[in-house]
Order: C-alpha cells, then structure tokens, then sequence
C-alpha cells in the first residue's frame, strides 16, 4: 500500500503550521521527515495518520493494505503511550481486544509480537518496571500486532538517552530488514534520518514547506556510524538546516 | 600537585579538613511507635486526672466509665440497634451519591453539552452545607429514613461528582490519542483508559465523602431518630450521660478510622496499579476459561 500526502496545509488559529506539503510512502520504504522544532513534524504526522483533519489537501491511500491488517496506520509515540495499569502483553491486547478475533488468536498475536521484539519474558511486567528501551519495544510490538501498512513513528528514539537510541536504532533496522514495513518517521535527529530514511524530506521553519526531498541509495544494511558517505550526508542536511533552526529558536521566543 | 596546577591552592598538607554537611533535616523519620504511645498515655493521664478528682467526673468522665458505658450497650443488645441503623443509612446514602456521582460526573467529563449545562450547578450547590437541606428533605421524604439517607446522598454526591469529572479531564490525552489511533471504539476508549486513569482521583473523592457522609448521618440522626449513634448521643447528653456521649463520640472515631482503612487497604487505591492489573486481567480470562467446555 502507498500513502500519499497531497498538497496538505494547516492552521492553528491565525498561526500557519503546514504549507503545501506533498510526498508519498511507498511499500515498503521508510521516509523521514525532518527539520527544525516547531515546524509541524508532529502536526504533519497527526495529519497522515487521520488523527486530525487538514486545512487543506489530502492524504490518500492507493492500494489494498496487506492482508490481515486490522489498522493499516498505526502509531509509534514519542511518549510511548503505555496504559501504566496494564501488563505488557496487556497492552498488547489492547488493540486486538476491539477486533473479531478468538482468545487464542490474540494469544497467538500477542506471542507472536513479543518474541518478535524479544520481549517475551518480560510479558508479565509492568511499564514502570521496564526501562525507557524497552518501553518503546513494547510499543513497536504493540504497532506490529495490528499489522500495520505504514507505521507513523513520531520521534521514536527521542526520550531515550543515546545508548539505548543506538541499541533501539539497530533493533529497527533489523525489524525493517525482517519485515519491510514502510514508515513515516519523525525525527529531529540527523543520524538517524540518514541511518534509517529510504528518503528524507526537510521541512523549513514554521510555516513548514518542504525545503529539499533527499534519496538516499545506499542499502539499509551497509549503513552504519561509520560510513563516510552518510556522515557527509549528514553535514550536507545540518548545512541546510542550520541556518533554519537557528531561525526558529529567534521566533519561538518572540511568539510564546 | 601537577606542576601547571594553581598557584594559590600551595595549602600545606596538615590543613585539610572534611567538607561540612548541610543535608540535614527536612526530612520525615518514621517513628511508628510513637503514636500509639501518645495514644495509650493520654488515655493513662485523663484517667488518672479523674480518679484523682484533678478533672471533674460530671464534665469529662474516666475512660473506664466511657468503656463501661460502652460494655453496658453490647450488654442490653442496644448496640447493634444503634450500630445497624446508622450503617444502613450510611451504606445505603453513600452508595447511592457515589454510584450517581460518578454517572453524572463522567457524563460531565464527556459530554461538552451537559459540562457546559451541569457543571455550574454542581459548583453552585457543592459549597452549600448539605445539612441546610435536611428541613426541606423532610418535607419532602417524611421525618423517617427517607430524608436522612437523601442527606447523605446529597452529601456524597457533590465532592464524587466533582472528582470524576476532574480525574477524568487529567487523563493523559496522549493516552486517549494512542486508543483512537489504534481505531479502538468510543466505548472501550471510555472503559479501559478513562475509566482506570480517573480512578484514583475518584478514590481521592471517597474519602472525602465518607467524611461528610459521617458527619450528615450523626446530624441527621439527631433529628427525629430514635436509632443511631447520633440518636443515641444526642439522648445521652440530654440526660447528663457523659460516659455514653463518650463512648458514642469513640464509636465515631471507630467507624471513620475503619472505613479509611478500608478504603487504603482497596487494591485500586492510589494506584496501586499491580494490584489493580491483576484484578483487571484474572477476571475476563477467568470467564473466558469458564465458557469452554
């Protein structure tokens, strides 16, 4: 299934978030969204996924979601977004609770996911029991368990500390290499943009336009820290959007 | 010390001294044998007061009196009439307030039309003293149990109303958000994540509405009741009875002190969210493992 952002606008009030913003996911490809804070990352992303309505345009889906999918757009949140009175596979079953399916069905779902994300002796813990990490897996295998078309990842990695982001980051990589789930990732994190983006789009300052739309042709797997191309890459992206963010943290001040 | 070290720290060696601490205080101590040793030796004291002739037994009698006072109640039977008729009341117009209170004030929480139609009733009628509406209660429901147990109804009803509609409206929207988009329906988003978020606040409430639940019932009691520990006080100090009015006012004392205990104790208190967790998934699976044969 491809998903396609056409030509979406939005306002807050007299405040302009979004202007014009056109790309498509395509199956099974990641694409990364980036750019300075306060650009409409996270609008954009609530506006993909149907969790708010545009301004103006579009988002359309082309194509049947694959088989089995019982939410085709299905979030990753900064925050995790864990119910704190539920288990881990509790939280799991959760979003297959509200579908037809068979006590065990869901079990297998739920065994399914959690081994997956390796996660499996961890099923009786509680979130505040887990670490920020292993957190996000609990959520990641929670988006998996619905099989969804194209996951929305809003920052993902952001509220880890920089150990567990690179563990994570791998653990992502593995998981798109096994699954080729396409996604839409928000991040305002330049190494993993490069490190995980098929494509990555840079979003300007508020308003947020699309400022450049990048390929990146190296294959996910002869990606790593080390290769001198993506850091490059890197430098050209910060280039770009240097100047950007510079601007924007002036304006956030001005505007409350 | 390195040689491009500072010039001015040449201290010699003998003056070193330890960094002084300043961390000290602020600070609760658990000191847990204390309070029922406060406790014991108040009672010690007042009872040695009156033996003494120091406190005068016609205003404050000994605590033994107050303990015999209270052994001739189980002796006579009286107790239990006392005891029945204001848990019924009590049980019954608490009951009810809470399970309207939180009807209403999820409707509240949820609905924008009845926040913006109710929630100002409720903030003009929550502040009056319920028992101001005692008279009016029993004109309409007669000076039987009617117009009490609608007393405490009233006053149970209000503080859960209100902490409803607050817990809920504290529930983390993230939460909410997460459930709608996993296209979970309005019902279950309601049923397992606004309901379990607002629940300790709505505890919070309980014991704010046992308290004024407590204090309507003995008011109310002291009209017209001829069963009831605020009957029987009210009776006792009528007849200059010092040592039952005591031995009432203790009772109180015991009620309130089991019902928070109670309420502590309840695995869904301050989210106490392990316990919670294993109420909340023994018991679906329990009756799905009951449906197979």
């Amino acid at each position: 299934m491809e998903l396609i952002v056409e030509g979406v606008s939005h306002r807050y009030g007299a405040t302009e978030v979004l202007d014009d913003i056109s790309f498509t996911v395509g199956d099974g490809e990641i694409v990364a969204i980036i750019g300075p804070s306060g650009c409409g990352k996270s609008t954009l992303l609530r506006l993909v996924g149907g969790l708010e309505r545009p301004g103006a345009g579009a988002v359309l889906m082309r194509g049947a979601p694959p088989d089995r999918s019982l939410n085709p757009l299905t979030y990753v949140f900064q925050d995790f977004a864990l119910l704190p009175w539920r288990t881990v596979e509790g939280n799991v079953s959760l979003v297959l609770e509200d579908h037809a399916l068979s006590g065990a069905e869901r079990r297998a779902v739920i065994d399914d996911v959690l081994a997956r994300t390796r996660l499996a002796e961890f099923r009786k813990a509680l979130p505040r029991q887990l670490s920020g990490g292993m957190k996000q897996r609990v959520a990641i295998a929670r988006a998996l368990a619905v099989r969804p078309a194209v996951m929305l990842m809003d920052e993902p990695l952001s509220a880890l500390d920089s150990q567990t982001r690179e563990l994570l980051l791998d653990d992502l990589l593995e998981l798109w290499l096994r699954e080729r789930f396409s996604a839409c990732y928000v991040t305002h994190n330049l190494a993993e943009a490069v490190r995980l983006g098929h494509r990555i789009v840079v979003l300007s300052r508020r308003p947020g336009r699309i400022r450049e739309l990048v390929r990146i042709d190296i294959p996910l797997t002869e990606r790593g820290p080390a290769v001198p191309e993506l850091a490059r890459l890197q430098q050209e992206l910060w280039q770009l959007l240097r100047d950007e963010a510079l601007a924007a943290d002036r304006e956030l001040a001005n505007a409350g | 010390m390195p040689a491009d070290g500072p010039a001015e720290g040449a201290a010699r060696d003998d003056d070193v001294r330890p960094v002084p601490f300043r961390g000290g205080g602020f600070r609760h101590v658990p000191l847990g044998y204390l309070s029922p040793l406060v406790f014991v030796g108040l009672i010690a004291l007042w009872e040695l007061g009156s033996r003494t002739g120091w406190i005068s037994t016609i205003a404050l009698p000994a605590p033994s009196a107050a303990f015999a006072a209270f052994l001739d109640l189980i002796e006579t039977g009286m107790l239990w009439q006392h005891l029945e008729a204001s848990l019924v009341r009590l049980v019954v117009g608490w009951t009810l307030g809470t399970a309207l209170g939180i009807a209403v004030g999820l409707a509240i929480a949820l609905f924008s039309v009845l926040r913006a139609g109710l929630a100002p009733v409720v903030a003009a009628l929550f502040p009056v003293p319920k028992i101001a509406l005692l008279p009016l209660f029993i004109v309409w429901f007669g000076i039987g149990e009617g117009s009490k147990v609608a007393t405490i109804l009233f006053g149970a009803f209000f503080p859960t109303v209100i902490a409803t509609y607050s817990g809920v409206d504290n529930v983390d929207r993230g939460l909410i958000r997460m459930g709608q988009s996993f296209g979970l329906s309005w019902a279950s988003i309601v049923r397992k994540i606004i309901l379990p978020g607002a629940l300790p606040a709505i505890l919070a409430g309980f014991r704010i509405s046992v308290s004024i639940s407590i204090v309507l019932l003995v008011a109310a009691e002291m009209i017209g009741a001829r069963f009831g520990i605020g009957a029987y006080i009210l009776t006792a100090g009528a007849l200059f009875a010092v040592e039952q009015l005591i031995a009432g006012v203790a009772m109180l004392s015991v009620i309130g002190l089991t019902i928070s205990w109670l309420i502590g104790r309840s695995p869904w208190h301050s989210s106490s969210s392990l316990t919670l967790q294993t109420l909340r998934t023994a018991r679906p699976r329990a009756s799905r493992a009951a449906r197979r044969p």
